[in-house]
């Protein structure tokens, strides 16, 4: 089964297509981090206008951290669409190749070729979520520094103290890599009934577009569903950085506000990964090769 | 010692049925010639030996082992070529080898690699990408690929497709000398009847899904009649004149020339019919290669 994935591993890394997302991430981050070195104290002075009458802000509001947030609110919406290019690929690519049938005259399984090649393809995923992760955080505590994490939420304001902020990031990209792996999942699923490339990856972005706007309208009807949709956990990596407060308003250093949406979004998540990846092996299995 | 044990194999698509109750055996060291038009149903039966169609019905056995049960031990001990040589564009000709020697699961060595690449003359192309290959030079690298962990069994099909005149002159010998040195047993097929004709020690022909002929290439074709080709310069004339008489019996059904599926004996009567009746002759000329026989047993099953 290892020399399979290392195949895959070796397969992917040997093709052009697989490096247009670290380029995207890489360009994407480069361009935001840039803006804000040369124009970030008026942004900052932006975020702040509406609090600076009733709070005084000592320290740097523009620190790596607060950047490496900025940059995942904007990126973990769009990642999702570059994974989709690889994991949506895995298995129709190779049968508009014709390759699918080379392997499948080899002697491993079908499920053993369906799992080697999931396995390859979230390697891949938390490969890009590494990458993503050095650039946006390491890089942004580089060129930025570090300082206490002060967020604007809807109705609130969360300041998180620099020594209880790093960890927080750690759970946050954790988090992150299960919902990439349901995308690499569901482009799995995807491309498992298709012949061509480009299907698969159209259908697995509109999927994820489609339940997103589910996700994000308040109509009761859809009230109901909302709670079994990938696309509604996907983006509960933001609670790593809501915390309790005392009764004095003061934060409790180390605490989560509410760990327990954390543990059923990664239950929801990981349920979905199973579902995916389970139904891609059945349709394999019985699907005749005629590529 | 049989090597493939085909019975009552059918698959349908649908209402389609592609394969219709096969059965056949190949035998160990043998070139067994697998004919079929477009469309006859012969790529799905090699798919279906290779376990990438599931069938309908029927029992296929491989080395004396079923093929649904045991298909991954089965499957080390097989190479193949389905139709087109697909490959890794980004790959080249060592990398695709190795990766296949990797994917056999035995211990291939780096000189047995470049032996396989000696065999199918790709040796000066071993460090290309795949993507500038011409069609013939995937094709042998295809054929490297079924080759590469030494299989007992290897089915090719179509392995000439692309290849220029000597390309398929070195696979015809290549082939040979797998079956006659090393003892391989060889499922080949072709749409390039003369090969199959000049290597074959038993052939099988379907048509429509169906077996119609199935026997060793000596024998085949049947000695007790003559395929008889009639050249004339008035085809429409001639063709008149033969459906009145008693050798409108003999005739075959082609759309283009006049052919007589004859008994050896009657050949000389024939021959002083057409001076008789003044068709305009040109020739007369016995054909007896397995391009006649397929065509005329195609068109009788038609």
């Amino acid at each position: 089964m290892w020399s399979i994935i290392q195949i895959e591993l070796y397969k992917i890394y040997k093709r052009p297509r697989t490096y247009i997302a670290f380029g995207a991430i890489a360009a994407l981050i480069w361009v935001i981090q840039m803006g804000l070195k040369i124009d970030g104290e008026a942004y900052a002075a932006f975020l702040m206008k509406d609090i600076n009458n009733t709070l005084i802000v000592d320290g740097k509001v523009l620190n790596g951290y607060l950047i490496c947030y900025i940059l995942l609110q904007l990126l973990l919406v769009h990642v999702p669409l570059l994974v989709a290019l690889i994991a949506a690929d895995m298995l129709s690519g190779e049968a508009n190749l014709g390759t699918l049938r080379l392997l499948f005259t080899t002697p491993y399984s079908r499920t053993q070729w369906v799992l080697a090649k999931f396995i390859a393809a979230s390697i891949y995923t938390i490969l890009l979520l590494i990458w993503l992760a050095a650039l946006a955080l390491f890089l942004s505590m580089y060129i930025f520094g570090t300082d206490d994490l002060f967020l604007m939420k809807s109705n609130y304001v969360v300041l998180i103290e620099t020594q209880d902020v790093f960890w927080r990031y750690v759970g946050a990209f954790v988090f992150a890599s299960f919902s990439l792996l349901t995308v690499t999942a569901l482009g799995f699923l995807m491309s498992s009934l298709a012949n061509n490339s480009i299907g698969p990856i159209v259908a697995t972005i509109s999927a994820i577009v489609f339940f997103t706007i589910l996700s994000t309208l308040n109509i009761p009807l859809f009230n109901l569903v909302k709670p079994y949709l990938f696309t509604t956990h996907m983006n509960n990596w933001k609670e790593f950085f809501d915390i309790q407060v005392t009764e004095n308003n003061e934060a409790i250093t180390g605490s989560i506000l509410n760990i327990q949406k954390i543990k059923t979004s990664l239950l929801v998540l990981s349920i979905h990964i199973v579902l995916f990846v389970g139904a891609s092996i059945l349709i394999m299995k019985k699907k005749d090769v005629l590529s | 010692m049989t090597i493939i044990n085909v019975a009552s194999l059918c698959k349908n698509f649908g209402s389609l049925e592609a394969v219709k109750d096969l059965s056949f055996e190949v035998n160990e060291g043998e070139i067994f010639g697998f004919l079929g038009q477009n469309g006859s149903g012969k790529s799905t039966t090699i798919r279906m030996l290779l376990s990438l169609i599931h069938p309908t019905s029927g029992h296929i056995e491989i080395f004396g082992q079923d093929i649904v049960a045991h298909r991954n031990q089965i499957a080390k001990k097989m190479g193949a070529i389905i139709e087109r040589p697909d490959l890794y564009p980004y790959l080249t000709a060592k990398e695709h080898l190795q990766l296949f020697a990797k994917l056999s699961q035995k211990k291939i060595s780096a000189s047995q690699i470049e032996h396989t690449l000696q065999q199918v003359g790709l040796s000066n192309r071993a460090f290309d990408k795949a993507q500038t290959f011409s069609l013939g030079m995937k094709q042998r690298l295809g054929i490297a690929i079924a080759l590469v962990h030494q299989p007992e069994l290897v089915i090719l099909d179509e392995p000439t497709n692309g290849l220029d005149p000597q390309g398929i002159a070195d696979i015809r010998h290549l082939i040979k000398d797998l079956a006659q040195k090393e003892g391989k047993t060889i499922l080949v097929s072709s749409h390039l009847l003369t090969e199959i004709e000049q290597m074959a020690h038993q052939i099988l022909i379907i048509h429509q899904g169906k077996k119609i002929a199935l026997g060793p290439t000596a024998t085949l074709l049947d000695p007790a009649k003559s395929l008889m080709k009639l050249n004339t310069t008035n085809d429409v004339l001639s063709k008149e004149k033969i459906a009145v008489s008693e050798f409108a019996a003999y005739q075959l059904d082609r759309e283009e020339g006049i052919y007589f599926s004859i008994p050896t004996e009657k050949i000389a009567s024939l021959h002083q019919f057409i001076v008789n009746v003044g068709i305009p002759i040109i020739s007369l000329e016995s054909k007896r290669s397995l391009e006649d026989y397929f065509l005329q047993i195609t068109s009788q099953s038609n």
